[in-house]
């Protein structure tokens, strides 16, 4: 880091003063990590998810990560981005955390990634994944184990694409998330996008929409409708008799929402990394406890922070649990010797996933519950497309 | 846009100017009989989509929650009133806004420590579920028919109790004056404690229908107490002929101006742009009619106080 400002002198003059504190912040044997989950708000319910998932693997590793003794501190970042930043703050320095790892939403991690990784501090999203961190904006001290958020959209656009879909009527909220979604769609279906449709975040009622997509009648319709406007649109979806054109889907069914939606949601599409059926021995074991103790089926934001603590897991014992030499610590978290609830895990050279990517269908687990499931692979490996302009080495 | 898509839409409208009401006629009472203002009315009508989700999926049945929920957030609504609201009367606005504010973030983290942060599913009842085929491919959810008639239903009553009984008498004469009703020997507590508690009533009514067509989650009154105020001040405080007009109102402007504004922007922008300019003014064209409204009617389309 060459240009040093006043916030540099600042932090590094605290960090001097603080010295003999840090030398004695941790017990021998133990390290301390930071958890941010939103807990506050509608959204909480994703929070709770990923704290839990985190909480899950912790509990698989015996409560220790590398062989140390885990703590973890839980963070309510109120999904507010200046609250996140005087608590990150307030984590790194009074209570000396070692790793902060979470986060749900991309403003969030937006606000915490200077303090956090100027700290020196490695800073591991499990869920939020823009793409400003993936390309020039790529950290030495960032990595995440879910995807870019472009990614997923562009996954649906290729299953649109395969199906041989020709029209497609396109629905998202009006905000920045909402284009990107549009645009991510776009950037791999060929097809005619009959209509596209901006409702409002405050959205309650979707009569209008639905009207005009029975007018339209595309081959299907694509949509971006986190939380509630989610649960609202696939409810009266299926009340107004348009099941029969498929629904494609990122972040509107999942069983965070399930729950809520219940059976209107059967068929529908989603697209992930991750599913909870998927048949491999950590996940297994990861969703058959997980449902165990919160008679839930966990989402992706449980799946990824719990492979957030098998991979600090992996890393710190490479190192032989010395958190003090950075280089060694990052080269083994990019080497993430982990086995992954998803299988085939590995991260690229901007700190991201490379992985596969899969069309999910909502069906029906043994015990009643409803889950995604895959319904096939549509990337194989796929690196994320801003990859290449990350010059971190 | 064929004819048929703009019967539909304005059908929509309807619908949502319905359930508007049905929110809004609780307020109003409130707002205009005791001149409090109650942002509190939509954790009420929260409230009552959690007793009513809560109490259907104990009891197995739409109906039993329905019927027991009623009172049930008759006497959360009394209990607020004792606790909270009956010290705030003689206060001026702003001690109104605060305080029930603030009971609008209790309540909204009480629901989520009770129930959970995750939304609650509450299935349409099996009388009413299925639909009408009202344009090719398009069903209109019999259950959607009954909220309509549930509106109109209630609207009917609520005119019926205000303008032909004794009670409505002293309603409206609080009104419009309510030291001289107190001077008259009427007890003005007793009837503003139970103007409140059958405002709560009804929005936790509205609650309940609303339970299976919108998500039932922490918050989910904070939107529709927005437009509530909109379709009560349109409608003139205090007046149920007005709330039930205004909300139809509103219910029309939203819809029809969501289906036709991105096609009427077409006429002057490129498609993309036409899309987003479209759906943002769209969603501000109910406070511009509001704006338009009281800027030829300060009082309201159907103003109740004389002075």
């Amino acid at each position: 880091m060459i240009g040093i400002g006043r916030r540099g002198l600042l932090g590094g003059t605290t960090a001097l003063l603080a010295a003999p504190a840090i030398l004695h912040a941790q017990p021998a044997g133990a390290v301390k990590i930071g958890v941010v989950a939103v807990q506050t708000g509608p959204q909480a319910a994703l929070g709770n998810q990923l704290k839990e998932g985190f909480a899950l693997g912790l509990k698989h590793l015996d409560g220790k990560l590398g062989g140390l003794t885990a703590e973890t501190v839980l963070i309510d970042d109120e999904l507010k981005p200046d609250v996140a930043v005087t608590k990150v703050r307030a984590a790194l320095e009074r209570d000396k955390v070692d790793f902060i790892v979470g986060v749900v939403f991309s403003n969030i991690l937006q606000a915490i990634m200077r303090p956090v990784t100027e700290s020196g501090t490695f800073l591991i999203s499990t869920n939020a994944g823009p793409s400003t961190f993936a390309g020039r904006g790529c950290n030495p001290f960032f990595f995440t184990t879910s995807y870019n958020n472009d990614q997923v959209h562009s996954v649906m656009g290729q299953a649109a694409q395969d199906n041989g879909y020709r029209r497609v009527f396109v629905m998202v909220p009006n905000y920045q998330a909402g284009r990107d979604a549009v645009a991510g769609f776009k950037s791999k279906f060929r097809g005619e996008v009959v209509d596209e449709v901006y409702v409002p975040l405050t959205q309650l009622d979707f009569s209008a929409e639905l009207a005009k997509i029975a007018a339209a009648r595309p081959d299907a319709i694509f949509t971006f409708m986190p939380g509630g406007l989610g649960v609202n649109l696939v409810r009266q979806y299926r009340q107004a008799g348009l099941a029969g054109i498929p629904f494609l889907s990122t972040f509107t069914v999942d069983e965070a929402t399930l729950p809520a939606q219940g059976d209107a949601a059967l068929g529908f599409y989603s697209a992930a990394s991750w599913a909870p059926n998927m048949d491999n021995p950590q996940n297994t074991r990861f969703v058959n406890d997980y449902v165990a103790a919160h008679n839930a089926v966990p989402a992706t934001y449980a799946a990824q922070a719990y492979d957030a603590a098998m991979l600090l897991d992996s890393a710190i014992r490479r190192v032989n649990g010395n958190l003090a030499g950075k280089d060694a610590l990052r080269a083994a978290i990019r080497a993430a010797d982990f086995r992954s609830v998803r299988g085939p895990f590995a991260f690229g050279v901007n700190h991201y996933p490379v992985q596969d990517f899969w069309l999910l269908k909502v069906g029906r687990r043994a015990d009643g519950k409803l889950e995604t499931q895959t319904d096939r692979k549509v990337f194989t490996n796929a690196v994320d497309p801003w990859a290449a302009e990350c010059r971190m080495r | 846009m064929t004819t048929q898509l703009l019967l539909v839409q304005a059908l929509n409208g309807l619908q949502l100017g319905i359930l508007l009401f049905l929110v809004a006629a609780g307020l109003t009472l409130v707002f205009g009989v005791m001149d409090f203002i109650n942002l509190a009315h939509g954790v009420q009508y929260m409230l009552g989509a959690y007793l009513g989700a809560s109490l259907a999926a104990a009891t197995g049945s739409f109906w039993w929650g329905l019927v027991l929920a009623l009172p049930a957030a008759l006497a959360a609504g009394l209990v607020l009133e004792v606790l909270v609201f009956r010290h705030l009367y003689a206060r001026d606005h702003l001690a109104q806004v605060l305080a029930t504010f603030g009971v609008i973030l209790f309540l909204n983290e009480g629901v989520k420590v009770l129930w959970g942060a995750a939304p609650l599913q509450v299935a349409v009842p099996p009388l009413l579920e299925g639909g009408i085929e009202i344009m090719p491919g398009l069903q209109y959810p019999l259950y959607r028919v009954a909220v309509l008639a549930a509106g109109v239903v209630t609207a009917g009553g609520l005119w019926w109790l205000v303008e032909r009984t004794r009670a409505g008498m002293l309603v409206r004469a609080g009104a419009t004056n309510a030291a001289m009703v107190s001077a008259l020997g009427v007890d003005i507590n007793r009837l503003f404690t139970l103007v409140f508690a059958f405002g709560a009533m009804l929005a936790g009514f509205a609650g309940v229908l609303a339970g299976p067509i919108f998500s039932v989650e922490p918050g989910m009154g904070d939107n529709v107490l927005i437009l509530a105020f909109v379709v009560i001040v349109i409608g003139g405080i205090g007046s149920i002929r007005g709330a039930f007009v205004a909300a139809l109102l509103v219910g029309l402007i939203d819809i029809l101006g969501k289906s036709l504004m991105p096609d009427l922007m077409r006429l002057f922008l490129d498609a993309s742009a036409a899309r987003q300019a479209g759906a943002a003014l769209a969603s501000m064209l109910v406070y511009v009619a509001m704006a338009a409204i009281l800027a030829f009617r300060p009082a309201g389309l159907f103003p109740v106080r004389a002075g």
